[in-house]
């Protein structure tokens, strides 16, 4: 058991899979030699040999289309993208290739691959460096959609992702990455995809988030409860594909009350398609409307803005407030 | 510090062995066995016949838009006869001689084109992929099969074919380079057909050969009348000499000409003229070929009219087993499968919700 920043864990995930399982090879941008810009991959170089630790040309359509042919043949790559704004040029091997491959043969070929990369604003990045757009992946029939949220789920979530049978994305807070340390147990630990937890115990309200936001969630929480006297459930998805929606339907039948917090864009967002789960499992036991805090529908902003476009302890209080007052 | 020419490690060459009029250059002429020749024949004209029934059926209605491989199929079975089972197969869209070559059922190809997924089943263990619409998407996946290959110490050349459009595609640059840094055994074929759908091959790069591409990432490169069996095999044979010798990729533009429609959904009349298609039906594949078997005595004109009887009535044979399975695929709910290694909970309730729709209406 060490105190591990979730960079270290993901770290610890991938070293331990690749002890494991020689099939596992790591490629990217600067994820050998340099460890990857995070430090992800640190260190895996030395140990695992420049054939299983792969530096790539700049190339994200390559390095998706590769890491589909790896697959195919035997191998489980895991494909770093060195930030989720790059990952677009790679998107199409994701949603013509690796998302289909297992359905096109009826099974023959499948493409058990994980593509991690680095989401989400916070950390005084450039543009393009802070995006949060998990709904382009979890819209994706074919794929499964993983975020996790604290250095210890993020590890046993990456351990099960590269173990998955089918391609996973992997969303990886950028803003976690060294905010906090968490005992994260040497034994192998893994988490099942598409399940979520209850990171706080409460019958009030409900409160849905993921990643990042569910931190700032949980700070809401905690101030509604010390000010409000109002104890809200919040519900960690960690899985948008699949989607949880058992567990948060079950929570909203008991409170009546929900509220959906994350930084994708609003429109289409990951909140409209929980709210329409709420509607078809949950609705006659709604004693208000559900609100959501999300980012704008605005281009993320340069970093001197980034707070601005982020759901803040003042959205986020005000939305459950009025959830409560309703 | 003159300016001077930086010399490349390597030049575009052309290689022709036997030309339409039927001349070997012996000095060059690979040793192919008889049996291997004429089963190489015995498949490209399996492939135009073929194409040329899915055309009538297209026309009837009764599949699907397909893209016919007419005028190619020596550029897909020579390659193909050059490697062995064992090697991969990364194709495109138009290599149904090919896939042939392979050992694709033809009723899969027609069920395929047909509309059912089914007839693009692939057996567990193959190692064949199966076709790729998006253009020059599949290249990249031959690498990562290739680097594979290495890694796990197996015997395998990777190839993978792709048309004159597709050299204009970021995937096939990326793919290359990639190989070229990786030195994966992978094997690069480019079908110039000179159209991409109505964009000619003079528009779709100013590049004097296709193959000078590869130049630019230091992969030997070279250019073959891709109409002509002898130079395709013997090119491709010896780019998988390389690769098996550790030595890397290899790119190899085959010179052919697209003798008929893109797809069935375009009219090629808009766009070219006959004389040009009339020009190189001249230098048409599968006539070539016989007439160099023909010189060696290995095929007659009633070898051939006996081998086309035989082809027909696999073909018909073909379309029934096929439209006697499209009878029997009565149950949708197949749409379902197959989209995860188990399906998860949310898609098994659209599933039943389907499956009870389907009860309801009974």
């Amino acid at each position: 058991m060490a105190e591990l920043n979730m960079a270290d864990a993901l770290n610890l995930a991938l070293n331990q899979e690749m002890e494991n399982d020689e099939s596992v090879v790591v490629l990217g941008e600067d994820v050998g030699v340099d460890g990857g810009v995070f430090r992800v991959t640190d260190g895996l170089l030395e140990r695992y040999g420049e054939r299983r630790v792969i530096d790539s040309p700049v190339a994200e359509t390559a390095l998706a289309g590769v890491s589909v042919g790896l697959a195919i043949n035997g191998l489980k790559p895991v494909c770093e993208m060195q930030f989720s704004g790059f990952s677009y040029q790679g998107f199409h091997q994701m949603e013509a290739h690796a998302a289909r491959m297992r359905w096109r043969t009826r099974g023959g070929h499948t493409v058990p691959m994980v593509l991690r990369m680095p989401y989400g604003a916070g950390v005084h990045a450039l543009e393009h460096h802070s995006e949060s757009k998990e709904v382009f992946y979890a819209h994706t029939p074919g794929l499964k959609m993983v975020i996790p949220s604290t250095p210890r789920n993020a590890r046993a979530l990456l351990v099960s992702a590269i173990r998955d049978p089918d391609p996973v994305v992997f969303f990886e807070p950028k803003a976690v990455y060294r905010a906090f340390r968490e005992e994260v147990p040497d034994e192998e630990e893994t988490l099942p995809l598409g399940e979520s937890r209850i990171a706080r115990e409460g019958d009030d309200l409900t409160m849905i988030s993921y990643g990042a936001m569910l931190h700032r969630t949980l700070e809401a929480a905690d101030t509604l409860a010390e000010e409000d006297g109002v104890e809200a459930e919040v519900i960690d998805l960690l899985s948008l594909s699949p989607l949880d929606h058992a567990r948060f339907a079950e929570s909203a039948r008991r409170t009546g009350r929900v509220v959906i917090v994350h930084e994708a864009h609003r429109s289409f967002g990951p909140a409209g398609e929980i709210m329409a789960r709420l509607i078809e499992d949950a609705f006659y036991y709604l004693e208000a409307p559900v609100r959501r805090v999300t980012g704008f529908d605005t281009i993320v902003p340069l970093f001197a803005r980034e707070q601005a476009y982020l759901p803040d302890q003042e959205r986020i209080l005000a939305a459950a407030r009025g959830v409560l007052n309703d | 510090m003159p300016r001077k020419r930086v010399r490349l490690e390597h030049a575009v060459e052309y290689l022709s062995i036997l030309d339409e009029k039927g001349r070997v250059d012996e000095k060059l002429e690979p040793q192919i066995d008889k049996e291997t020749l004429l089963d190489i024949h015995r498949t490209m004209l399996l492939s135009r016949r073929l194409d040329e029934r899915m055309l009538t059926l297209q026309r009837q209605g009764r599949i699907g838009t397909f893209a016919p491989a007419k005028g190619q199929e020596a550029s897909q079975v020579a390659a193909m006869a050059a490697l062995t089972g064992n090697d991969w197969f990364v194709p495109a869209f138009r290599e149904t001689a090919a896939m042939l070559w392979r050992g694709t059922p033809p009723e899969n190809l027609l069920l395929y084109n047909a509309g059912y997924s089914e007839g693009g089943a692939i057996e567990e263990g193959t190692h064949d992929l199966p076709i790729s619409i998006p253009v020059a998407s599949q290249i990249p996946h031959a690498v990562g099969i290739g680097y594979a290959s290495g890694l796990r110490e197996r015997d395998e050349v990777t190839i993978t074919f792709f048309g004159d459009g597709a050299t204009s595609e970021g995937d096939f640059h990326e793919a290359l380079n990639v190989a070229s840094v990786l030195k994966t055994p992978v094997i690069f074929l480019c079908q110039n057909n000179h159209w991409a759908i109505s964009m000619p091959r003079g528009r779709q790069s100013e590049s004097r050969t296709l193959a000078q591409k590869g130049l630019a990432y230091a992969i030997p490169s070279l250019q073959v009348d891709g109409n002509d069996v002898l130079a395709v095999y013997s090119a491709v044979q010896e780019a998988a000499q390389r690769a098996r010798d550790g030595e890397g990729p290899t790119l190899i533009e085959c010179v052919t000409y697209r003798l008929t429609v893109h797809t069935t959904a375009d009219d090629p009349s808009k766009y070219r003229d006959e004389e040009e298609v009339e020009k190189w039906q001249e230098r048409e594949p599968i006539t070539r070929l016989q007439t160099y078997l023909k010189k060696k005595r290995w095929l007659s004109d009633k070898q051939i009219d006996k081998l086309e009887k035989e082809i027909e009535e696999q073909v018909d044979e073909a379309w029934k087993t096929a439209h006697e399975r499209i009878e029997s695929l009565n149950d949708s709910q197949v749409i379902f499968d197959h989209g995860y290694a188990e399906m998860p909970d949310y898609l098994e309730s659209q599933r039943q919700s389907f499956a009870d729709r389907l009860k309801e209406g009974e």
